[in-house]
């Protein structure tokens, strides 16, 4: 007995030397509701990467790679999904995680009021529980970016005990299996977790406590991280990045995004598309397009903290289409294309919210246009209200950017479909949803990548979207961080970070 | 004076009313779908129905305002539909948060403002009027967030003396919370400090010249006595309504401060949820400011009615 | 019939004679009336004044530091800081002063009425702005700016009507005091009908303090649209002004400084100056008060 005690009292001990470790992460803005069914912000995922484990996660490369689920496999029709769950996990409860937790969590995903994980989720029918360890998911129809989105918060799994407790306020209380479980949350404040002890991936996790920090302001972000109030900081300004570097205690780290920044035309969303010439006629747009550098853009407003690209997907992405490359600015022809439309000085509205990067990019794209002979007048409006006016109709182009998805089908979708909520631009063509829809049911890569090259040269001939670039997720940290992996995503993963 | 307590309190009721009207008709009448904005990036038409349905938005504005209404009566203030919180709850958590960086504003407010106003006033016309003068004028006439980026940029990021944001509870370390509060304490107050000053200049001038002041010179008390214990005793009335006042002010009107200093106060709760079209957040936190600069004023007022004599009967 | 000592009070030498010549005796007056007619005169002739187009967006001179080609050097996409503030000077004068015309437009005639008639309609206006004071102003200057759209000309009237129960009050309580002033009711026993008593008689004689309120809020509201700026809701970029300068330079304090100081030293001069001017008019007006 002795023995034990004294055993026990030196490991405590040593646990206390090497741990009892906080890891400080400032982030650039508060998280919404911390319930990965009713969540809605791509800040709030980045708490979720520590706090509730997904069935499958996603690599640097965009791999799908294991997580609470080990292994799956498609049934020979495409439209079901048997998965292989991990065994010994558990909820932070205490709770067993098991075929039926996924059931519940895939229909609690579906069905709660005001769930935006419905959406995402619509090919999917019911989950059969075929043992303890192996859950069918079944689906209307073949669905290739299944995976992708199981990757993301429509695969969290929540405790059903914890869920089923509290059915209003879950999310003030969120009960997960990942890493990190929930202590507290001051709202605009702070957000704690602590070490959950029974994590089956305890041996990767060398942090006692992770707490988050939202800072608007970059500079002060930044200023936090440099007093040593921080450990680590994401969406560090790009033109603070020269400073970072400079900095012997500071490190960097970059990854291109999923999504990108670029410019909504409205070809059809509302009467306004017929009456500007860049809303009616397709050579206007392609003069507009021709009109910019992209490379110029990327370095004046971005610093050069940004990828050009012209498709939905960075030039780097196994999807994007090789057939339509990256147009050189050609200010001559853009010229020819006006007169041969017979349109002089054409002049637009370019809506563009109140952020500092949307404003940029609109400054430097109304001085490039108007080499061409464009005259771009900048409508600066609050993003709340752009939202409501694009949505009517109500703009002629619109700088709008898009966090992304990890499969191409996220960034086209809901952009290109016809009536899907986010396309504003307004554009309908039968072939245009046969093609996503074709995307969507095949299952085999090459046969996607037939199937997007195919959309992607339509969408550019008529281009109601002008891709311009995709942001690199900028980290900043102290050097005595190590392990951290950036993934296109943007998330922070603390899995393998220790200080 | 309890008829004219009745008198007040009676007054009150109507201007708490006006300002839920206004504050109600501010916030429904922003443009834009609060339903959309707060959907999140999916634009999910579900989530936007269901959203639209918790907020009551296809009623007509009346109906919403007797939604809100009741609830107030009810102590409901609502809740925050960005993050699923009570709005009385985020009050709650957040009044301690402004109310020390309030009174520490205040203080410093104080210790600046009123020295400088006294040694203006003894000194008038000379050096010391003028650089008090100057003194109170610069803090009226930067823009107190241009002064708090500066100040992070200085003490926290070239110094290292104090923390660059955020906010540590008193409970939890006091040390930190005081070192965090320095800076926006001083932000904060040193506008303040001016009003202070001039208000406190002219009292003191006023009273300088009064006849107990030169019945008190007559009887052969030095200066120090006179500016001290008797001109500063009477010139505190004013000082201290207006303090009052300023102090419900700061209350609620920390809006920039708290941003670039990130403290999580009643300020940046507002502001987000304004852009954020979070209704019941706006409505509840700026009718509980309101209605506690309502109160105050009341308080002031009476304190005056009650230190002043003369004003009875 | 000789010449005796000279009566103290000379034809012409009226109050408002007497108010002039303190004021103009009081140095941080007119100092603060100097600097304040520089930065009128650099307004106006900004456009022939100012070296390089303020919105002209050059990309190989991106956050250049100060130096002989650029004075103050250039903003994050390449234009000449130094032309902006020049062009700036006219965004923060008329915020300041738009927005205070606003304030007094509206709130002088309420407070009038509301003093002169009494009554309920007193009631009424009094319950009415003292719940807009109430309400932070910085607040109803927000939600009013958000409601009617981000801009300078937006957030110039989101700021007169914040500040317009302040006149309202100054107001109202400044023809109290004057209503029951001998002349008044000798121009009522003339049987003057009321808007000419209110007009002719009252209204001149309250002036005094409203201006001296209106330059300080002037300089008030020059710093509320720098404030609505930071928030992005005042004048938009490419269009100058000092407060959005303020909100864009606030992201590259740190590498780019000068960005930031121009602008800021700017504004801090310009209230400053409205801010003496104010005081020295005061004091100048209120013999009291000497």
């Amino acid at each position: 007995m002795n023995k034990m005690l004294w055993s026990g009292l030196v490991l405590t001990s040593l646990a206390s030397l090497a741990g009892a470790q906080t890891l400080r992460i400032g982030l650039a803005e508060d998280p919404d509701i911390l319930d990965p069914s009713l969540a809605r912000s791509f800040v709030g995922r980045i708490v979720f990467a520590s706090l509730c484990d997904k069935l499958v996660d996603i690599d640097e490369k965009l791999n799908i790679v294991p997580q609470l689920a080990t292994s799956w496999q498609w049934a020979s029709d495409n439209k079901s999904l048997t998965m292989k769950l991990r065994p010994g996990v558990t909820f932070h409860d205490g709770e067993k995680f098991d075929a039926a937790a996924v059931k519940f969590n895939i229909d609690r995903h579906k069905n709660l009021p005001g769930s935006n994980r419905r959406g995402e989720l619509l090919p999917v029918t019911s989950v059969d529980v075929v043992d303890d360890l192996t859950a069918r998911i079944n689906l209307s129809a073949p669905f290739s970016p299944l995976l992708t989105v199981l990757a993301d918060r429509a695969g969290m799994m929540v405790s059903p005990k914890a869920a089923q407790a509290n059915p209003a306020n879950f999310g003030t209380k969120p009960v997960c299996s990942g890493p990190f479980k929930f202590v507290e949350r001051i709202a605009q404040d702070r957000i704690v977790l602590e070490r959950y002890p029974n994590y089956w991936n305890k041996s990767e996790i060398h942090f006692d406590k992770v707490t988050f920090q939202p800072i608007v302001d970059s500079t002060v972000r930044l200023a936090n991280l440099r007093a040593g109030q921080l450990d680590l900081i994401e969406r560090v300004a790009p033109s603070d990045v020269a400073g970072i570097k400079a900095d012997k205690k500071l490190s960097i780290s970059r990854i291109t995004e999923l999504g990108y920044q670029g410019i909504t035309i409205n070809t059809g969303k509302s009467d306004l598309a017929q009456k500007n010439p860049l809303g009616r006629d397709p050579r206007v747009r392609e003069a507009f397009e021709l009109s910019l550098d992209r490379a110029g853009i990327v370095k004046v407003a971005m610093d050069g903290e940004a990828e050009v690209g012209n498709q939905w997907v960075p030039p780097g992405n196994a999807f994007y289409a090789r057939n339509v490359p990256i147009p050189k600015r050609d200010v001559a022809r853009a010229k020819a294309l006006l007169k041969e439309a017979g349109v002089s000085n054409p002049t637009f509205t370019l809506m563009t919210p109140t952020t500092s990067d949307a404003q940029r990019v609109a400054q430097v794209v109304q001085a490039m246009a108007k080499e061409a002979g464009f005259d771009v007048k900048i409508q600066a409006t609050e993003f709340a209200t752009s939202l409501n006016l694009a949505d009517k109709g109500q703009f002629d182009a619109y700088v709008l950017a898009w966090s992304g998805r990890a499969d191409p089908d996220g960034n086209l979708f809901s952009f290109y479909g016809c009536k899907q909520p986010l396309n504003y631009s307004g554009e309908c063509r039968p072939q245009w949803d046969d093609l996503l829809n074709r995307s969507r049911t095949t299952l085999d890569t090459p046969g996607r990548i037939k199937a997007f090259a195919t959309l992607a040269a339509e969408t550019v001939r008529e281009r109601p979207i002008i891709y311009l670039y995709h942001r690199n997720w900028l980290y900043a940290a102290s050097n005595k961080l190590t392990g951290l992996r950036p993934i296109p995503d943007g998330l922070v993963r603390v899995q393998g970070l220790k200080m | 004076m309890p008829r004219y307590l009745l008198k007040r309190l009676a007054a009150i009721l109507p201007t708490i009313f006006f300002v839920t009207v206004i504050i109600f008709g501010l916030q429904q009448l922003l443009p834009g779908d609060a339903a959309a904005i707060l959907a999140g990036e999916n634009q999910d038409p579900t989530v936007i129905a269901y959203l639209r349905q918790k907020m009551h938005l296809d009623e007509p504005l009346p109906m919403r305002y007797a939604y809100w209404i009741a609830g107030v009566a009810h102590g409901d203030l609502g809740e925050s539909l960005r993050i699923q919180e009570p709005v009385l709850g985020l009050i709650l958590q957040k009044l301690p948060v402004t109310l020390e960086l309030a009174s520490l504003a205040m203080l410093v407010a104080l210790a600046i403002g009123v020295p400088a106003g006294i040694v203006s006033a003894v000194g008038k016309d000379t050096v010391w009027d003028y650089a008090a003068n100057l003194f109170a004028l610069w803090g009226l006439s930067t823009p107190n967030f241009w002064l708090g980026i500066l100040m992070i940029l200085l003490f926290s990021v070239q110094l290292g003396w104090l923390p660059a944001s955020g906010y540590v509870s008193p409970l939890e370390d006091l040390k930190a919370n005081l070192a965090a509060m320095v800076m926006p304490a001083f932000v904060l107050g040193n506008a303040i400090a001016a009003v202070l000053m001039r208000h406190t200049r002219s009292a003191m001038l006023q009273v300088l010249n009064a006849d107990y002041v030169r019945t008190a010179r007559a009887k052969g008390l030095d200066e120090r006595t006179v500016v001290l214990k008797h001109a500063l005793r009477n010139a505190l009335t004013p000082i201290i309504t207006l303090g009052a006042l300023e102090f419900g002010t700061l209350l609620s009107g920390a809006v920039l401060t708290e941003q670039v200093f990130s403290i999580p106060g009643f300020g940046k709760l507002i502001v987000d949820a304004v852009f954020n079209r979070d209704y019941a957040v706006v409505q509840g936190v700026v009718l509980f400011t309101s209605t506690v600069y309502i109160v105050l004023n009341l308080l002031a007022d009476l304190a005056y009615f009650v230190v002043n004599p003369r004003l009875r009967g | 019939m000789n010449a005796g000592p000279r009566p103290l009070m000379e034809r012409g030498d009226t109050p408002g004679r007497r108010a002039l010549r303190r004021l103009l005796r009081r140095r941080g007056a007119m100092l603060g009336l100097a600097i304040l007619l520089i930065f009128i005169v650099l307004a106006i002739f900004a456009p022939w004044i100012a070296p390089y187009d303020p919105v002209a967006a050059s990309w190989s001179a991106v956050r250049k530091p100060p130096s002989a080609e650029y004075w103050f050097g250039t903003d994050e996409i390449g234009r000449d800081v130094l032309s902006r503030v020049l062009w700036g000077a006219r965004a923060s004068l008329l915020a300041g002063l738009v927005s205070v015309c606003i304030s007094m437009a509206l709130g002088v005639p309420i407070g009038l009425l509301a003093a002169y008639v009494g009554g309920w309609t007193d009631g009424l206006i009094s319950r009415f702005t003292d719940s807009m004071l109430a309400v932070p102003f910085l607040i109803l200057a927000i939600a009013l700016a958000a409601f009617l759209g981000p801009s300078l000309t937006n957030a110039m009237i989101a700021i007169g009507v914040s500040a317009t129960p302040i006149f309202i009050r100054l107001t109202r309580a400044q023809v109290l005091a004057v209503k029951v002033e001998d002349f008044v009711e000798a121009a009522r026993a003339v049987g003057n009908p009321h808007w000419r008593i209110a007009l002719r008689h009252i209204l001149p004689n309250v002036l005094p303090p409203l201006i001296v309120q209106a330059t300080l809020a002037i300089a008030a509201a020059i710093i509320a649209e720098a404030s609505l700026s930071f928030l992005g809701l005042g004048q938009q970029p490419p269009a100058p002004s000092w407060g959005s300068m303020l909100n864009t330079a606030k992201n590259y304090v740190d590498n780019s400084p000068w960005m930031a100081v121009w602008p800021g030293l700017a504004i801090f001069m310009l209230v400053l100056s409205f801010n003496l001017f104010g005081d020295g008019l005061r004091d100048a007006l209120d013999p009291k008060h000497k």
